[in-house]
């Protein structure tokens, strides 16, 4: 029984002077690489995290020390260089956060390829699209006026 | 042998969740949470960017008796997933990985995340 697992045919082709590979045979079949983009997720991940750690604690401050919440205050709080600066910054940084977040989320739930492929799509889209909203509606606010 | 005589493993039901275990879904859950609450923050942004009409609608829905219980929930969501941010960023430099470790940071981050939001409204206030 032993005989026929893989680590005894391992053990055989190193005794006949074979390289071993780490590479599977459908890869070398195909004749594609690794993406070199292992850990990219995980530091995207992390990077911003880090990033929103600051910028949210800036956002929650400044939410809860506004004096009020009137069209005009609103205007007025977004309009300011500063705070239109850091929110842009906030806006596309927990765009970027969340689409990572989501898109684990889905990989793990979501079991149907064809599903999974469309909720991918359609998480990037939409998180494009309120990022860009968002820029839109600061920028107008912070030039425009 | 008959089957029925075989213990049964734990099953989600019938299982005390080890902190641990609820403090990992937390996390998960209120990055979901905030998720859809991005959408929000950008419909203040957006409708603020609209004129007064659109952004005083906008008001109304988000003073209502949900839109407050919405944003305390965020608010808590916010300061929850930060707290437990660091703690996996502390887990990424192999720190805090035993067992009675991610047992207490779980607590601590529990009750850190109670105290923000307490703080933050009372800040607001």
């Amino acid at each position: 029984m032993v005989r026929h697992c893989g680590i005894h045919r391992a053990d055989r082709s190193i005794l006949v002077g074979r390289v071993m590979s780490l590479r599977s045979p459908l890869g070398r079949v195909l004749g594609l690489g690794t993406a070199k983009d292992g850990t990219g997720h995980w530091w995207g991940q992390r990077v911003s995290g880090i990033a929103l750690a600051i910028l949210g604690l800036w956002f929650a401050w400044s939410i809860a020390t506004m004096s009020g919440f009137s069209h005009v205050e609103a205007v007025t709080f977004i309009g300011k260089p500063i705070n239109a600066l850091l929110l842009l910054l906030l806006s596309v940084t927990m765009a970027y956060h969340s689409y990572l977040g989501i898109q684990v989320v889905v990989e793990d739930y979501v079991h149907s390829h064809g599903l999974k492929t469309a909720s991918l799509i359609l998480s990037r889209f939409a998180h494009i699209l309120l990022a860009v909203a968002a820029i839109f509606a600061i920028l107008r606010l912070g030039i425009g006026s | 042998m008959n089957n029925n005589d075989r213990p049964l493993s734990p099953h989600l039901s019938i299982y005390r969740w080890p902190i641990t275990m609820v403090s990992s879904i937390l996390h998960r859950a209120t990055g979901v949470a905030m998720a859809v609450g991005y959408v929000v923050l950008v419909g203040w942004l957006f409708d603020a960017a609209s004129g007064p009409e659109v952004y005083d609608k906008f008001l109304s829905v988000m003073d209502s008796t949900i839109g407050c219980v919405l944003l305390v929930g965020w608010s808590f969501a916010f300061f929850y997933h930060l707290s437990n941010g660091i703690r996996h960023l502390v887990w990424d430099t192999g720190r805090g990985l035993e067992k009675e470790q991610a047992t207490a940071s779980a607590w601590f981050v529990i009750a850190a995340s109670i105290v923000l939001t307490a703080a933050f409204w009372w800040a607001a206030s």
